[in-house]
């Protein structure tokens, strides 16, 4: 028996742990090497796991993604800029916002969510692989902008009627002399933040059966809202389309609450599940699904770009040049066999790949995002090349399931 | 669960089991399924193909990952188990009753040549580190 394409990396590097390590080998983890991180794939079975969020609630290990702070004066207007999505979106202490952060080539550096919490203080969660480009990247952006505000708020800076500077030729905005009445952006990776979610229709009640002391202030959040309640730092936020929390909190002590949350009756669930719930919930995985070859247009997000508005921001004109030729699908399998990334497509208007695929348990069928194609329309068939045989499957719409139920018929 | 001492069993974590006619049943160890956790999906060979030793003849698939299962020894398919196109997950609770195909060996030495448990149990160790 070979393994085809799961990671059984030796352990020649040393692997990165986080501070629930010891837990889940205590727990009875299987532990894998996810990107460079000793993690948790699942603690016996990837679907009792699966069906425990679905129907009940569970609690993830997500300390290996990334906590950033951006603060300073013109915070939001830097956002504006630095993201494919609009930072003016978010206007309600707490809320979020799930976003593309593009090159000027417009392909994908990284997807993130943005906490709005003052006009001094975003917070920003990243993903694990791509934290210390991603940290780089902001930081590198943050120097121009401290140097040079994006033209909008340089014209207001700038000119004493407010009136407007020509806009839209050049992608860098216009010097402004530096200390013109800003304090600089800083851009702080918390490091000393732990991460993690519980997830499932009962997971906001046993959050609260932990940490009494948040639910006066968490009660009344909506989705993508957040609240900063002291050390604890909770928003209605997630990655397997359940309801549910992802709670911030110091890294000393995310051990205590892992206990305290398994002795409520949460069970621990591996990045197995993680990835049949996000996928069966639509939501795409940076590295799979999208990365620096491509742009989010290509990758089902053109629901987070705005390019109807004024605003400029980076790889905004290389999106406007480039309309896209292909785009991402939803596919169930008809015929026996289980989808996988990188799997051919063959369609009527050419041929595509799958981005991720996997076996679906709460529609106990294969399914899988794919690029493919613009042709390519909701209803039609296509064909899979598994192995040596061409299989049938069907392009759905997706999400494929959320809030405990399958959404394909 | 400890690998029954009455099966031989290959590096590729096949087990054989020799029945009273000479052919062999053929299924995955223990430590196969674990690695490969909860099972979805397999494909096993149809009766009647012949297969030399060594050669891909049957996946197994688990959520996370598809595997090739060999031929333990050249020979013929008899049989292929069609109870797991239902029940793949028969393989993770009873890999050792879970049986994916039966052939019959062109040559009965090979499979007393295939490894004893103990030997076996050395393969999976020496993996683990």
């Amino acid at each position: 028996m070979w393994l085809r394409p799961f990671l059984f990396v030796k352990e020649t590097m040393t692997l990165k742990t986080t501070p629930l390590n010891a837990a889940h080998r205590a727990m009875g983890a299987k532990m894998v090497d996810f990107g460079g991180w000793d993690m948790p794939v699942n603690y016996g079975s990837q679907i009792d796991e699966h069906h425990q969020v679905r129907n009940d609630v569970g609690m993830f290990d997500v300390c290996h993604m990334r906590v950033v702070d951006a603060k300073g004066e013109g915070v939001r207007a830097f956002l504006r800029y630095l993201l494919a999505n609009n930072a003016d979106k978010i206007t309600v202490p707490g809320k979020a916002l799930y976003s593309a952060m593009l090159r000027p080539d417009g392909h994908v550096i990284d997807d993130l969510i943005i906490y709005f919490m003052t006009e001094q203080w975003f917070r920003i969660v990243v993903n694990a692989g791509t934290a210390d480009k991603d940290i780089a990247w902001m930081k590198q952006q943050a120097q121009g902008f401290n140097r040079h505000l994006p033209k909008e708020d340089a014209a207001v800076a700038l000119s004493p009627s407010g009136g407007k500077l020509d806009r839209g030729q050049a992608p860098h905005p216009s010097p402004l002399p530096e200390g013109e009445g800003t304090k600089p952006i800083t851009i702080t990776s918390r490091d000393d933040l732990a991460m993690v979610a519980i997830q499932g229709p009962n997971a906001r009640a046993k959050v609260w059966q932990v940490l009494p002391q948040t639910k006066a202030a968490t009660e009344n959040l909506v989705n993508f809202q957040a609240a900063d309640c002291g050390e604890y730092f909770v928003a209605r936020t997630g990655y397997t389309g359940e309801d549910g929390f992802e709670v911030m909190l110091p890294k000393e002590q995310v051990e205590k609450f892992w206990y305290d949350l398994s002795k409520v009756g949460v069970k621990p669930i591996g990045l197995g599940a993680r990835d049949t719930l996000r996928l069966e919930a639509g939501m795409n995985l940076y590295g799979q699904d999208m990365d620096e070859t491509v742009g989010p247009l290509e990758s089902g997000l053109a629901w987070t770009v705005d390019l109807k508005s004024e605003r400029d921001f980076i790889g905004k004109a290389a999106l406007l040049a480039n309309p896209p030729s292909s785009k991402l699908a939803g596919l169930v399998l008809l015929d026996r066999g289980v989808l996988r990334g990188h799997q051919k497509v063959k369609t009527a208007h050419g041929d595509g790949e799958i981005t991720s695929g996997t076996f679906s348990p709460t529609l106990e069928k294969s399914i899988a995002l794919a690029r493919v194609p613009n042709g390519v329309q909701i209803g039609d068939t296509v064909q899979v090349e598994i192995r040596d045989k061409l299989l049938n499957a069907k392009v759905v719409k997706y999400p494929f399931a959320r809030n405990g139920k399958g959404l394909i018929s | 669960m400890s690998n029954p001492n009455n099966l031989k069993y290959t590096a590729s974590h096949e087990w054989v089991k020799t029945e009273a006619d000479g052919s062999i049943t053929v299924g995955i160890t223990q430590h196969a399924q674990e690695l490969l956790g909860d099972m979805v999906f397999v494909e096993a060979p149809e009766a009647g193909r012949k297969l030399q030793a060594r050669e891909e003849c049957a996946v197994v698939e688990s959520v996370k990952a598809a595997a090739d299962v060999y031929a333990p020894v050249s020979g013929t398919v008899t049989a292929a188990n069609a109870d797991l196109d239902g029940t793949p997950e028969a393989i993770n609770s009873d890999p050792y009753g879970a049986w994916i195909f039966k052939m019959k060996p062109d040559n009965a030495a090979d499979v007393a040549a295939l490894l004893d448990a103990a030997a076996y149990q050395a393969v999976v160790d020496s993996e683990a580190h």
